[in-house]
């Protein structure tokens, strides 16, 4: 079956993520309500609306590393950007998220646009350096100088006072697309199982499945093999006589746009914006999702996204309470020292279990998640797959971590 | 290009399916309770979101402790602390209304981003029916707006900005602690009997909510007095390092340098203050002196013997020697082993007041809790006689004026106490100017249906 211009493997493929997309809020949910394991589940709405929207900023930050190979480490300002153009949005006109989130991917893209022109005249780490320095100037204004439009540190917020002149009487007050207010959830009780289907987190959901669509046409098209050009060799380009620059200048706006969906994305699921969204720690964040899911590929980012934020989420709220729930039944001194040790893993240090982690991704599974699921899959191949000829093939990129 | 393969038949099927579809949530809607998070089983859920990590973490995890013996004392567990002085007597030390009470807890991070994810996910995946804790006014706005959207209760913790009960006050929260416009009608006075009334004045604000309100109250109330200021400067938050705002400050003209900063900002600050030698300096043939409006004993833990001899303000100390306090004092040290400080005796008593509110109200609904806190008296929490005012939902109590001791015994006596002021001295009108004059209002309660 072919699709929307797809091949039969790749309608395949988008059809797959559509159903887990959609069949999140059940797959989330794996465990019983008042088991000890209902800790583990992740099927609430703010928790999956993030794996959507981080999905979203992952896959548009690997149009640009995955396929160029340009580094950026600022691309939290396009999402910094893209919140408080949707919450302006609220302020100004009223809670229907469709003024803010177009504006939102424009006015990142021209704020993409002007970074991306004078940071793409370096390459390589100078280009990351340069990414990374507008993006702390962006944090800068944002968290300081700019308060009058950003608010600082307190975070953007609609009051009742603001102008909001599109308000209707009857109109919802919170985000809202067309009277769908964000927030709202309906709940299925199934025995001991509960299924949360948010409004946000399908809106989010169906956006997020376009975006991919259009990074599946853009990895398949003669645009994506150029920027994969770029990746393999530059330079070889150049001496052939084409101008990369603008190709990659395309590639970094397309990706601030992407961030600065996600961006207002995040203001339409929760109306407020805060600077420490545009902070580096969240544009190192995007590249660690991207590498640890595998870059370069289509479904890694999306699965690094959903790992980083599972963590976040889920390994920062186990307590010692839940942790003596759990060994429990043990003998005092082994649950003692059991605690004693998980203690350092879970709770407030989970990044240190990311980070062990992410070593062990990085050293052991170069090509990141996707890589440990290809490997599983040939396990359960007959034979491993023909290389018809070996000689001809482009060496890999050596990987961004090496 | 596109090769779709459209069929009659499978149009009818997608569109029989979207039916479906569209019409599942009013089979699921049936079922939705009274009110957000009704508890249904036989505990209910609080939670407990306080910074653990960050600038004012030390003040987060002082919180928690309290707030895990405010849930022991109302669960029947311990000496019952504050429950055997507290006026009102509805709570029994059996739980609330038949139901145990469980909570979970959660970092904010000092961050109003993080605080704010914190606090959804408890709503959402946690079920909790009440959100107490935080030792920041920035998270504590937005926190606050988030109860209100979601339909549950905030009780705040620390946060001493103006707007939470200001220009960002909500039906569905709640402050006990005082704010930036107390401690400085509270300072004003004893200012101008320590240091007289021509200084001139050099603040250093941490840019935020709470810095700006704290500036504003601090300034108004020393130029009641006579005072001049020379500059306000804004300093981000958590920077670390403040010797470049430091250093102009000893040729600005001013006598007076006032830190409106909080926690590990606070320790930084006033240590750094301290070693550029400003404490020993003289200017316009006066002593220079430091002032941090906001006091804490943790900061006066953190910051040593630099803190010896400024003037400050607090909600509490736990050296008052009234019944409640001895009794909080006594049930947290046998506890832990140290005295609680300020921002733990707000979070315990804010616990128990939602507690003891439910309990009269006879319901968990929100709008209930609303109704049975506003205009609420009680006495026997360790402030005296206090209000819980209706038009903004800000206690009213007394507030203590601290200075750093001269000759400390031990790391927790720091602090003295150089007078309580009596509440008719900082209470203000609902409509003050500093608290969004006549436009802020609570809004309407919000249960969540």
């Amino acid at each position: 079956m072919k699709l929307l211009g797809l091949s039969a493997k790749d309608t395949r493929f988008l059809l797959i993520v559509i159903f887990l997309t959609l069949a999140t809020p059940v797959l989330l949910q794996p465990f019983p309500e008042n088991s000890g394991l209902a800790t583990f589940n992740a099927g609430y709405p703010d928790l999956m609306q993030r794996f959507a929207i981080f999905g979203i900023f992952a896959i548009g930050f690997n149009i640009l590393f995955g396929l160029t190979g340009y580094l950026s480490f600022g691309h939290a300002a396009f999402l910094g950007v893209g919140s408080y153009t949707v919450v302006w949005m609220y302020k100004l006109l009223d809670y229907n998220v469709v003024w803010g989130l177009p504006l939102a991917v424009v006015t990142s893209g021209v704020f993409a646009l002007l970074i991306g022109f004078v940071s793409l005249r370096r390459s390589g780490i100078y280009f990351s350096i340069l990414t990374l320095a507008f993006a702390q100037m962006s944090y800068n204004l944002a968290y300081s100088v700019l308060t009058p439009i950003t608010n600082g540190e307190t975070g953007l917020q609609v009051y009742r006072s603001d102008a909001q002149v599109l308000l209707g009487a009857n109109e919802p007050t919170s985000p809202h697309f067309f009277g769908l207010v964000m927030s709202k959830s309906t709940k299925l009780n199934l025995g001991d199982w509960q299924f949360t289907f948010n409004n946000g987190y399908y809106f989010t959901a169906i956006i997020a499945i376009i975006v991919f669509y259009i990074s599946l046409r853009i990895f398949r098209s003669p645009f994506g093999l150029m920027l994969r050009a770029i990746k393999t060799n530059q330079t070889r380009l150049n001496y052939t006589g084409i101008n990369t620059r603008p190709y990659a200048l395309a590639a970094f706006v397309i990706s601030g746009m992407y961030a600065g969906l996600a961006g207002g994305l995040m203001a339409a699921m929760d109306p407020l914006a805060g600077a420490e969204r545009m902070q580096w720690t969240a544009s190192g964040e995007v590249v660690l999702m991207v590498i640890l899911g595998g870059a370069g590929t289509l479904m890694g980012p999306i699965l690094g996204a959903g790992f980083i934020k599972y963590f976040e989420n889920i390994f920062s709220k186990i307590n010692d309470q839940i942790l003596q729930g759990w060994f429990a039944w043990m003998p005092d001194w082994l649950s003692g020292l059991l605690i004693e040790i998980s203690h350092f893993f879970v709770g407030k240090s989970w990044h240190l279990t990311l980070g062990l982690l992410f070593m062990l991704v990085v050293i052991f599974l170069p090509g990141g998640l996707v890589e440990a699921g290809q490997r599983i899959a040939r396990l359960f191949k007959k034979k491993p797959p023909e290389d018809k000829d070996p000689g001809h093939h482009p060496q890999p990129a050596p990987h961004v971590a090496e | 290009m596109s090769t779709s393969n459209f069929t009659r038949r499978g149009l009818m099927k997608t569109g029989a399916a979207t039916g479906a579809g569209l019409a599942l949530p009013t089979i699921f809607t049936s079922a939705a309770s009274a009110f957000t998070n009704e508890p249904t089983g036989d505990t209910v859920t609080f939670g407990f979101n306080v910074p653990q990590t960050g600038p004012y973490a030390e003040e987060g995890l002082d919180e928690l402790r309290a707030q895990e013996l405010a849930v022991e004392h109302i669960n029947g567990m311990g000496d019952g602390g504050m429950l055997n002085t507290f006026s009102s007597k509805a709570l029994d030390g059996t739980g609330i209304l038949g139901k145990k009470v469980d909570f979970v807890t959660g970092d904010t991070q000092t961050k109003t981003d993080a605080a704010r994810a914190s606090a959804r996910s408890m709503i959402e995946k946690d079920g909790v029916i009440m959100i107490n804790g935080g030792s920041s006014s920035g998270p504590a706005v937005a926190v606050q707006a988030l109860c209100q959207e979601a339909g549950i209760i905030s009780m705040a913790g620390l946060t001493h900005s103006n707007d939470t009960t200001g220009k960002d006050r909500k039906r569905n929260g709640f402050r006990h602690f005082f704010n930036a416009y107390m401690s400085g009608a509270a300072l004003g006075p004893v200012l101008k009997e320590v240091y007289g009334t021509d200084r001139r004045a050099y603040h250093l604000t941490a840019d935020y909510t709470w810095g700006w309100t704290q500036q504003e109250s601090i300034q108004a109330s020393t130029e009641a007095i006579g005072w001049e200021t020379v500059n306000n400067v804004l300093t981000p938050v958590g920077a670390g390092d403040f010797s470049s705002y430091i250093t102009p400050v000893l040729n600005s003209g001013a006598d007076v340098l006032i830190l409106n900063h909080y926690g590990g900002d606070m320790v930084n600050s006033l240590t750094q203050a301290v070693q550029f030698g400003l404490r020993d300096a003289e200017a316009n043939g006066k002593n220079f002196e430091v002032i941090v409006p906001l006091y804490s004993e943790l900061m006066a833990a953190g910051a040593g013997e630099n803190i010896q001899g400024v003037y400050g303000s607090m909600n509490w100390n736990w050296q008052l020697q009234d019944e409640g306090t001895k009794a909080f004092v006594k049930s947290f040290g046998e506890k832990y082993g140290f005295p609680p400080s300020g921002s733990a005796h707000t979070c315990y008593v804010q616990t128990l007041l939602y507690a003891d509110a439910v309990a009269r109200a006879g319901s968990f609904n929100p709008c209930a809790v609303v109704e049975a806190l506003e205009d609420f008296e009680f006495d026997g929490m360790g402030n005296g006689p206090t209000l819980y005012r209706a038009e903004d939902h800000q206690c009213f109590k007394d507030v203590l004026v601290m200075k750093g001791a001269e000759n400390p015994t031990s790391e927790y006596d720091n602090l003295e106490i150089v007078e309580i002021t009596p509440v008719e001295q900082v209470t203000y009108a609902p409509d003050h100017p500093m608290f969004g004059g006549a436009e802020a209002s609570l809004g309407e309660c919000n249960d969540g249906t």
